[in-house]
């Protein structure tokens, strides 16, 4: 144990975890500049944006939220098991978020493939005819959601080297730091869509 | 080394899952709430469940309840620092 003497780790998890925080603040300070900017542009344009986010499929939406709210329980759960010594648990409630992760992004793929098929993407005709108000909603729209969907796909490899790890042992019940980072990362893309949710698909 | 052994808290799973159904519970309450149309009370409704459901995660999943007191002093700062922006954004866009 970390305890013995003889053990000369270098090891500082809080500050481990620090550093992890630190970053999560400047993604929040990120997209947090990008709802301010849908907001003000919603504010300005609120007709047109009315009328958009109607375009938007709620149920797929939902459906995603429930994903990822799911996928961020099981991540934390796999923590529990790792400090329980549950090793194959752990590896399996992480297999779980990895797979839900894929299959977001595999409903994302769906969801912008019928906008494209519908004319609607950044500098379409379609679009401009329709206006400013239009052309500014799916500008931040596919911003937004293609920025969070980079985070997932950052997330996912995140978590899958730390599965690998956690594999060969590198990662184990007294020394988990870096599985906690993947799921505090995980954590954070789960809150920004907590709020891209609400204000793309819901309010309308 | 002593930084690292500070006793490990291990959150039961029956937590995680607990906060999970309150966190479903809150998307479909928000769904549920979004579908009639109550203009501003709308959004208002909307953006105070996600709030909610964010606290939820930040607290739990991301351990701020049972980490370093530090952390969750730096996550409420910045929390109020993106308010005070969103804030004086606003105040410029309504009586301008």
């Amino acid at each position: 144990m970390s305890q013995d003497p003889h053990t000369d780790e270098h090891r500082d998890d809080i500050g481990s975890r620090f550093g992890m925080w630190l970053f999560i603040f400047t993604e929040l300070l990120l997209f947090a500049g990008l709802f301010i900017t849908y907001s003000v542009f919603r504010y300005k344009n609120w007709q047109a944006f009315h009328l958009a986010a109607e375009e938007l499929d709620v149920f797929i939406g939902a459906l995603n939220t429930v994903l990822l709210l799911a996928s961020s329980a099981t991540i934390a759960m796999s923590i529990t098991a790792l400090q329980q010594k549950r090793k194959v648990l752990s590896l399996g409630l992480m297999g779980f978020t990895l797979l839900v992760g894929v299959i977001f992004l595999v409903n994302k793929y769906f969801e912008w493939s019928l906008k494209f098929e519908h004319g609607l993407y950044p500098g379409s005709e379609t679009l401009v005819e329709l206006g400013k108000g239009e052309v500014l909603f799916f500008g931040l729209y596919f911003f937004m959601t293609g920025l969070h969907a980079l985070h997932i796909i950052a997330g996912l490899v995140f978590i899958g080297i730390v599965f690998n790890r956690i594999i060969k042992d590198k990662i184990t019940h007294d020394n988990f730091v870096h599985l906690e980072n993947a799921g505090l990362y995980w954590h954070l893309v789960d809150i920004i869509w907590i709020f891209l949710f609400p204000l793309f698909y819901l309010i309308t | 080394m002593s930084k690292n052994d500070e006793k490990q808290h291990i959150v039961p799973y029956r937590t995680f899952l607990l906060v999970l159904l309150a966190l479903l519970a809150f998307t479909f309450i928000s769904i549920g709430a979004t579908s009639y149309n109550l203009g501003p009370v709308t959004v208002l409704i909307a953006l105070l469940l996600a709030t909610f459901k964010t606290i939820l995660v930040l607290t739990y999943f991301m351990h701020l309840k049972w980490d370093v007191k530090m952390f969750g002093i730096l996550v409420a700062a910045v929390l109020a620092l993106i308010g005070v922006v969103i804030f004086i954004t606003f105040l410029d866009y309504l009586f301008r």
